[in-house]
C-alpha cells in the first residue's frame, strides 16, 4: 500500500514537473515537433502558406504571449490604449506575425537547429534561449526566444532573428500609424494588411 | 581606366553632393532622430527597389536556379575566405586578440586544406567564422552611428557604416590585390554580388508580407542587425 502510495506520488511530482517545464526544454520541444511535421510534408515545404499557419496554429501559438508581444510592438503608447483596443491590436498583430512565421517555415529546405548552452538561475522568470539555424554552404543564422513565466508555464514574448527581434522591429511602423490615426488608426492598418494578405493567399490558391 | 581609390572617391562625392541639394529641398517633415534624411532615403529606396526587381532579382533567382547546392556553398566559401584576414585585422583592432588569432588560422588552413577557400575545412575543424567589419570597429572605438542613409546600390548605412565600407572595399583582396585582370575583378565582384542577393531571397517574402512599411521596416531591421553584430550576438537589453 505504502509503495503504491509513493508510486501514485511519484506520478504526481512528475507531471507537476513537466507543467513547469525548463523554457530551453520546451523551445526544443517545440522545435522539434514542428520541424519534425515539416521534414514529411511536402506541401509545407512547397510553399503551402495555408497549411504552414495550421501547424502554427496548432503546435507554437498556445506557447506564445501575444498580449505581451503586441505590448512590446506597440511600447509607450500601449498603456494610452483601451482594453478593447488592446484586444483588437494584439488579435491583428498576431495573424500577422503568424503569417510571418508560418512563411519562413515554407522555405524549410534541410536546416538544423543547434542550441546553445543554456544556464539559468533559480527563481528567474524572464530568460532568452538561445538558438542557431545550420544550413549547408550558409552562415548560420541566429534564433532566440525569449521567454517568461507565467502561471500557465513559460510563454514566448519575443523571437529575435540575426538579432532582428520580429517584435520590436514594428516599433516606428505602430508610432507612424498612430501619429497619423491614432490607435484605431493603427489597428485598421494591421486589419488591412491581413485582409489583402488573405485575399493574395486565396487568390495564389485558385 | 581609373583605380578604385579614385571610383570610390568620386561616388562619396557625388553622394555627399546629392544629400546636401535633398536635404535642403526635402519636403518629408520627419520626426525620427535617427534618419533626418528619410525623404532622400526614401526616393533612393524606391530607385534601388525598382532596378532590383527588373535587373538584379532576376539575375539572383535564376543564379540560384540553375547552380547546384554544392557550387553554390563554394561560392560562398572562397569570397567568405577572401574576407577572414581583414576579419582577424579588425578583431584586433577591437581587442578581441584570440578570435583574431582563430581568423588567421582560418585563412591559412581554407586556402590550403580547403582548395584556395572552396571548402570550409577550419569551421568543421572548431574554427568559427566570425563576423566582422571596419564599421562595427568603429562603433566599438566609440564613434557614434550618425545618420542613417540608404544609397544607391549599396543599400542601408549608417555614416559610421557609410566610412566602414570605404574602409572595407579598400582593402577588399577581390577589388585589389588578387586579381590583375579588370575583367577577372569585375566578374568576382558581379558574382559575389548575385551570390549575395541570391542569398537573400528567403527574406524578400517575410519582409514582403510582414512590413506595414518596407522602407521602415527595412531600416529598423538594419540598425537592429547592426547593434547585434557589433556586441557579437549578444547586445545588452534595451528599456522598454
Amino acid at each position: 500500500m505504502k509503495q503504491l502510495l509513493a508510486f501514485f506520488f511519484a506520478g504526481f511530482v512528475t507531471a507537476a514537473a513537466f507543467a513547469q517545464e525548463a523554457p530551453d526544454a520546451l523551445v526544443m520541444k517545440i522545435t522539434e515537433e514542428v520541424l519534425e511535421i515539416v521534414r514529411k510534408d511536402k506541401d509545407i515545404q512547397s510553399g503551402n502558406t495555408r497549411k504552414a499557419i495550421e501547424l502554427v496554429d496548432a503546435k507554437v501559438l498556445p506557447y506564445f504571449n501575444f498580449q505581451h508581444m503586441t505590448a512590446l510592438a506597440v511600447g509607450k503608447d500601449w498603456r494610452k490604449a483601451s482594453t478593447q483596443q488592446q484586444q483588437q491590436l494584439s488579435a491583428e498583430f498576431k495573424t500577422l506575425l503568424v503569417r510571418t512565421y508560418s512563411n519562413a517555415l515554407t522555405g524549410y529546405k534541410n536546416q538544423k537547429v543547434v542550441f546553445k548552452p543554456f544556464k539559468m538561475n533559480p527563481g528567474e522568470i524572464d530568460v532568452l534561449v538561445r538558438t542557431e539555424v545550420q544550413q549547408p554552404g550558409s552562415k548560420a543564422v541566429q534564433l532566440d526566444y525569449s521567454l517568461e513565466k507565467l502561471d500557465s508555464g513559460w510563454k514566448v514574448y519575443d523571437v529575435t532573428i540575426a538579432g532582428i527581434s520580429l517584435v520590436t522591429n514594428y516599433r516606428d511602423q505602430f508610432a507612424q500609424e498612430i501619429r497619423n490615426g491614432g490607435m484605431d488608426g493603427l489597428i485598421q492598418s494591421v486589419a488591412a494588411k491581413n485582409k489583402s494578405l488573405e485575399s493574395n493567399l486565396a487568390k495564389a490558391e485558385k | 581606366m581609373t583605380s578604385f581609390t579614385e571610383e570610390a572617391k568620386r561616388y562619396v562625392k557625388v553622394l555627399a553632393g546629392a544629400v546636401l541639394v535633398l536635404s535642403v529641398t526635402q519636403t518629408f517633415a520627419e520626426e525620427n532622430p535617427l534618419d533626418p534624411f528619410e525623404g532622400f532615403n526614401r526616393t533612393m529606396y524606391s530607385v534601388n527597389d525598382a532596378l532590383d526587381k527588373v535587373a538584379i532579382k532576376p539575375v539572383a533567382k535564376a543564379y540560384d536556379f540553375v547552380t547546384p547546392l554544392p557550387v553554390k556553398a563554394g561560392v560562398g566559401n572562397f569570397f567568405g575566405n577572401t574576407g577572414d584576414l581583414w576579419i582577424g585585422v579588425n578583431s584586433a583592432m577591437q581587442g578581441k586578440f584570440s578570435d583574431a588569432g582563430s581568423d588567421i588560422v582560418r585563412l591559412l588552413i581554407n586556402s590550403t586544406v580547403g582548395i584556395f577557400g572552396l571548402f570550409d575545412v577550419a569551421s568543421e575543424l572548431g574554427f568559427e567564422k566570425h563576423d566582422e567589419d571596419l564599421g562595427q570597429t568603429l562603433a566599438v572605438w566609440g564613434a557614434p552611428s550618425g545618420p542613417y542613409f540608404f544609397w544607391p546600390f549599396i543599400g542601408p548605412r549608417t555614416l559610421r557604416d557609410t566610412a566602414g565600407w570605404v574602409g572595407d572595399s579598400y582593402v577588399d583582396p577581390v577589388w585589389s590585390a588578387l586579381t590583375r585582370s579588370i575583367a577577372v575583378r569585375n566578374s568576382l565582384v558581379a558574382l559575389r554580388f548575385v551570390d549575395i542577393r541570391a542569398s537573400l531571397l528567403p527574406a524578400d517574402k517575410i519582409v514582403d508580407e510582414a512590413a506595414l512599411d518596407k522602407y521602415a521596416y527595412i531600416r529598423d531591421a538594419y540598425q537592429q542587425r547592426r547593434r547585434n553584430q557589433i556586441y557579437d550576438g549578444r547586445p545588452p537589453r534595451l528599456e522598454d
